[in-house]
């Protein structure tokens, strides 16, 4: 009977509900065996496979396969988890209740947003790190253009999280479940992401107006030729307005 | 309150006092849960209006959130989520918030701790959701069938748990459907079905009425058709008779020997032969069936 039950109500500051959360999110998409899967082993295999096999795949570029190859790859990681896991986390959020308890807890809303990217952020970096390290250990020899490259990344994860909670707030847990995982193939095979849009043939003049062919395309601008891709950042930032003003008008909390 | 085409809550009116346990009392579907997530802000009503600790639930929520503590029907967790990590969660968007490891140890969660959400049991789901509506010492706490499907020691537990809740200070609302939870726990207890309320008061007031107290009859063969009417009108005004089921009814009202007396006789002129005849006095269970003609628990 020690404990003291007297009310004594009062919210945390906010940044301190914003990284609890942000780290809770986090730990909980990397203690998740499938989403591990996509955030950091695909990647990769893809970079490592493609590296390896470029041979005998038949790639030839006008840079060591290893250079194009790592920014796609990179561009694929920020896919992964910004679209992928997002919605599939975001959707089984709503069929178990959290969110819809959230909606009664301190954390505001634009508090659960802040710690959802922020969880975004957390892994993002971690895939960078691994995908980075493995390809520098595959001989990758940067551009430069870090400040395109963060930008496209960051523009990227807004288009990709935005569609990905577009998913996640209309269709069940189990649709959500199907459809971004379906979404992440189609668009690793034939979305521009780890292939530059120029191996599409006259397809990649439409791939390269998706999310995924603009990231990719941003990135490897950035990475391989030193450049900011301001096309593919504007597409983007684009399908990040329409991204998000889709969910502000659809987004279900139960 | 309406969803659509069917009405939630119909015109239902009530206050709760501070400090004090509160329970809504109805069958499944009667509205106790609109009516709470109405005061959590969740729904807006379409007409009239609800103040919480003089809030506007909606249009205030920011500032009411942080004091009161919700606990949902149904889960509301992560599924891979640890107990007492979830715990743990929730008390860090508090500022003041218990003692995270007395709270779980209180309600039996220590040996589940590290066990996922979705491998918990029912029961310690439910003792879980109870923690986390009550980990930020809110003032008011909202508790959503607490205590539906435990074994009778948590049961116990969780009862006291939220005595010591009002003896500190705070203010309960639960809903239930268990009669002896509401007779145990509450201060005042709202009847409401389809929507509307139909009794409010003490357990005791509910159940005292007066001199009115109960008979209850069961017979082996099934009663003749229009039995309750029959026997109502042998026992003359003030008297209520419901039938239960096609071998048991019960008679409400000034009942005494002389009532019972009649009741005998009239078993004896309509050939129905009583299994057991008893007198009683008027629980809350009585109360509800005399209002809404229909039992707590199906």
């Amino acid at each position: 009977m020690t404990l003291d039950l007297s009310p004594r109500p009062a919210a945390a500051p906010l940044p301190r509900q914003v990284l609890a959360h942000a780290g809770m999110e986090a730990r909980l998409m990397l203690r998740n065996g499938e989403q591990l899967l996509i955030a950091v082993v695909i990647p990769v295999i893809v970079l490592v496979g493609g590296v390896r096999g470029a041979d005998r795949l038949g790639l030839d570029y006008d840079h060591p396969v290893v250079d194009v190859f790592v920014p796609g790859v990179l561009a694929l990681a920020v896919m992964s988890t910004a679209f992928t896991s997002l919605a599939i986390a975001t959707g089984f959020e709503r069929r178990y209740g959290v969110i819809k308890w959230l909606g009664a807890s301190p954390l505001p809303r634009t508090g659960l947003l802040a710690g959802k990217v922020g969880a975004l952020v957390l892994v993002e970096t971690l895939q960078v790190v691994v995908v980075v390290g493995v390809g520098l250990a595959l001989g990758w020899d940067p551009a430069g253009g870090w400040a395109g490259a963060l930008l496209a990344v960051v523009l990227g994860t807004a288009a990709f999280s935005s569609l990905g909670l577009l998913v996640a707030g209309v269709l069940r847990a189990e649709a959500t479940l199907a459809v971004a995982n379906l979404v992440y193939l189609l668009l690793l095979a034939g979305g521009a992401v780890v292939l530059p849009a120029s191996a599409y043939g006259g397809f990649g003049d439409l791939v390269r107006w998706l999310p995924s062919g603009a990231l990719g395309e941003a990135m490897r601008d950035a990475l391989v030729d030193g450049t900011v891709g301001w096309t593919h950042l504007l597409v983007l930032a684009g399908w990040a307005v329409v991204g998000a003003a889709l969910t502000a008008r659809t987004f279900r909390w139960e | 309150m309406r969803y659509g085409e069917r009405t939630a809550l119909d015109g239902l009116s009530l206050a709760v006092a501070r400090h004090t346990i509160t329970a809504v009392l109805g069958p499944n579907g009667a509205g106790k849960t609109t009516l709470l997530e109405t005061c959590e802000g969740y729904r807006r009503p379409q007409a009239g209006s609800v103040r919480v600790l003089g809030l506007d639930p909606v249009r205030e929520r920011q500032a009411l959130l942080p004091r009161i503590g919700v606990m949902l029907q149904g889960g509301q967790a992560w599924s891979g989520v640890r107990a007492m990590e979830m715990l743990r969660h929730v008390a860090s968007l508090h500022a003041h918030p218990l003692d995270v490891d007395e709270l779980g140890d209180r309600l039996g969660l220590g040996d589940c701790g590290r066990t996922p959400y979705r491998r918990l049991s029912g029961g310690q789901q439910q003792r879980l959701g109870l923690a986390m509506a009550l980990v930020g010492r809110p003032e008011l706490v909202f508790v959503d069938e607490p205590t539906a499907g435990l074994d009778p020691a948590i049961r116990r537990t969780t009862w006291e748990l939220l005595e010591q809740l009002r003896t500190d200070g705070a203010t309960v609302v639960l809903t239930t459907h268990y009669m002896e939870e509401a007779e145990r726990l509450a201060d005042h207890v709202h009847v409401i079905d389809h929507g509307r309320l139909l009794a409010s008061g003490s357990p005791l007031e509910l159940t005292r009425g007066g001199s009115v107290s109960t008979i209850r009859v069961v017979v082996t063969r099934p009663f003749p058709p229009g039995a309750p009417e029959s026997l109502r009108a042998a026992l003359g005004d003030g008297t209520e008779v419901t039938l239960l089921d096609e071998l048991s009814l019960v008679v409400t009202g000034p009942a005494d020997a002389s009532t019972l007396a009649r009741v005998s006789r009239w078993c004896e002129h309509n050939d129905v032969v009583p299994e057991s005849l008893s007198l009683g006095r008027r629980t809350l269970e009585d109360v509800f069936l005399t209002l809404t003609g229909r039992e707590l628990v199906p």
